[in-house]
């Protein structure tokens, strides 16, 4: 194991991360304190409260995977196309390191900032609603579990992308609609019959149910299916991964 | 002689069809420099990186230093460092920091002490702490060769290391592989530049159309393939080759105000002074004379032209 190497790319990353910190940290922290002024505070007042808990506590779960699913594609997807489209990766690919001790590095670096971030909005929160964590190791099991596998997905898509283009339209196209539509801000038992049947298959709809039952310890789905259903994606993400480096897919010809 | 890298039937099919080497042997030995030269799409580019890892063989088995660079490429890797043709750097990072993530990334724990000797070796010292983007395109070329540094390699591969770069810093940069080599490096270089491998290399190999076409001692070389050419400026022209020197091969060149005398290197005696003695006694005068010998350059290119 070149743990030397792992450190080296982590602690790269990381300080990527810090040289924008700006961008990285505080953007997502303004747009959802946005959205607990709008939904919270303004519309929120003329909710009733959902399966007992008022909305505005009831949209927390909801917007930190929000951000959560969009932090960890995008850090994670950047972090390894910038070299690609740099050139620097071919220090990468002629340095002794292994498949995964490079997933390692980049997608443990990628997975870190989005759990801090995470926890930031979680403060941030607190400011505008008063909540109560019900079971706080799941809900930082969860919001682990989760920043890992799209962490893991922000790569592929990231070795994927050979333009700018390729790498935004899946964020933006198939994550932040099924994300919306995922229940981040309504309960699925809301939705008429039919959809509620089509909104299973929307693996968000997992992700935020299980979340949100680790905060109010109520949800639409069973927290034992949500955590399955994220165990299952994260291994499609780990065969995609191992498929990626077996093949050399977009990295060695 | 011992050897470093060991090709042994290395060959590369792109999914294209492209065939970017055949069967290549080629043993680099240790402690050498040996310069790889060859034309634009040769493919040398392709065999570093192979040997790198970072493009796949299609057959055949590379050593670095005993090590199989597929089965065993952690040891074979962590010997090996490179400095790729194109400026690949990462814009927004500090010099120190890039050479330092370069050294882990090789496995090599953190050595603060290391990185500013090497970083002093290529005069990089001063700009330790400057973005990488606000440097000229030649230190650039330096953060590179420090970041291949950085995890003390004992095969050091220099992708066209002087393209683009001032006189003075390819004087610097040929002292300090000198310096290298000193060190016990073993170094191979493409380059574009003859004069460079005229200068720096102790062997040559001349890769074609994806196969070496010749490896050799570059002296050797030179005096293998080397002609030399003695000028003679005429005192009057002349309309032909007068009968008496018939048996030298001479041409008549300059509306016929000069001769030019060819001759091989290794023949036994040039025949220099017979032929001055015949031009006397035949009465032919001459005010000056010039010899020159064959630089790399014209046996590459005859080399090259050979097998087009």
């Amino acid at each position: 194991m070149n743990l030397h190497a792992i450190r080296a790319i982590y602690g790269f990353e990381l300080s990527r991360w810090f040289r924008t910190l700006g961008q990285s940290i505080i953007s997502p922290v303004i747009s959802t304190s946005l959205y607990f002024v709008v939904f919270g505070a303004a519309i929120g007042a003329r909710m009733g409260s959902i399966d007992g808990v008022s909305y505005g506590a009831f949209i927390i779960p909801g917007l930190v995977m929000l951000n959560l699913l969009n932090e960890s594609i995008s850090n994670a997807s950047f972090g390894i196309y910038m070299p690609k489209f740099s050139g620097t990766i071919y220090e990468v690919l002629s340095a002794p390191v292994s498949a995964a001790e490079v997933v390692l590095g980049y997608v443990g670096a990628a997975a870190t900032k989005s759990v801090l971030l995470g926890l930031l909005i979680l403060v941030t929160a607190r400011l505008f609603v008063p909540y109560e964590i019900a079971h706080p190791l799941m809900m930082f099991g969860f919001l682990v579990l989760t920043a890992v596998t799209f962490s893991l997905f922000g790569f592929i898509i990231g070795i994927w992308a050979d333009g700018f283009e390729k790498l935004q339209i899946i964020p933006l196209m198939i994550v932040t609609p099924l994300t919306f539509l995922g229940g981040s801000f309504y309960s699925i038992s809301m939705l008429p019959p039919v959809w509620q049947t089509i909104a299973l298959f929307n693996p968000v709809v997992y992700l935020i149910s299980g979340f949100r039952w680790s905060f109010y310890g109520v949800a639409d789905i069973g927290a034992g299916v949500s955590l399955a259903m994220i165990l299952v994606f994260l291994s499609v993400c780990l065969a995609v991964v191992w498929w990626i480096f077996r093949t050399g897919y977009r990295l060695k010809s | 002689m011992e050897s470093m890298i060991s090709v042994k039937g290395l060959t590369k099919a792109y999914a294209s069809g492209f065939q970017a080497l055949r069967n290549i042997d080629l043993d680099i030995h240790r402690g050498e420099i040996f310069a790889l030269l060859g034309p634009n799409g040769a493919g040398k580019t392709t065999l570093i990186n192979i040997i790198c890892g970072i493009v796949r063989p299609t057959a055949g088995i590379i050593l670095a230093d005993g090590h199989d660079v597929v089965r065993d490429f952690r040891a074979a890797r962590s010997r090996i460092g490179l400095v790729p043709q194109e400026l690949s750097t990462d814009m927004f990072e500090k010099v120190r920091a890039t050479v330092s993530f370069s050294r882990g990334l090789f496995g090599q724990p953190p050595d603060a002490a290391r990185i500013e000797q090497v970083l002093r070796a290529v005069s990089l010292w001063d700009q330790r702490d400057a973005k990488i983007m606000t440097l000229s395109s030649g230190m650039k070329r330096r953060v590179m060769i420090a970041k291949a540094l950085a995890h003390d390699p004992d095969i050091l591969f220099l992708d066209e290391p002087t393209a683009g770069v001032d006189v003075e810093l390819r004087r610097d940069m040929w002292a300090m592989v000198r310096g290298l080599r000193a060190s016990g490096v073993t170094i191979i270089l493409t380059t574009h530049y003859i004069e460079e491998a005229e200068e720096m290399a102790d062997r040559v190999g001349v890769i074609s159309k994806g196969e070496i076409i010749l490896v050799e001692e570059k002296a050797t070389l030179m005096r293998k393939l080397g002609k030399k050419q003695l000028r003679i400026q005429l005192l009057t022209p002349l309309s032909a080759i007068p009968t008496a020197l018939a048996r030298y091969p001479l041409e008549l060149g300059g509306n016929g105000c000069e001769l030019v005398y060819t001759f091989d290197t290794q023949g036994e005696g040039s025949g220099i002074a017979g032929l001055l003695r015949q031009l006397n006694d035949a009465g032919i005068g001459f005010r000056d004379l010039h010899s020159s010998e064959s630089s790399l350059e014209d046996i590459f290119v005859s080399l090259v032209s050979a097998r087009a």
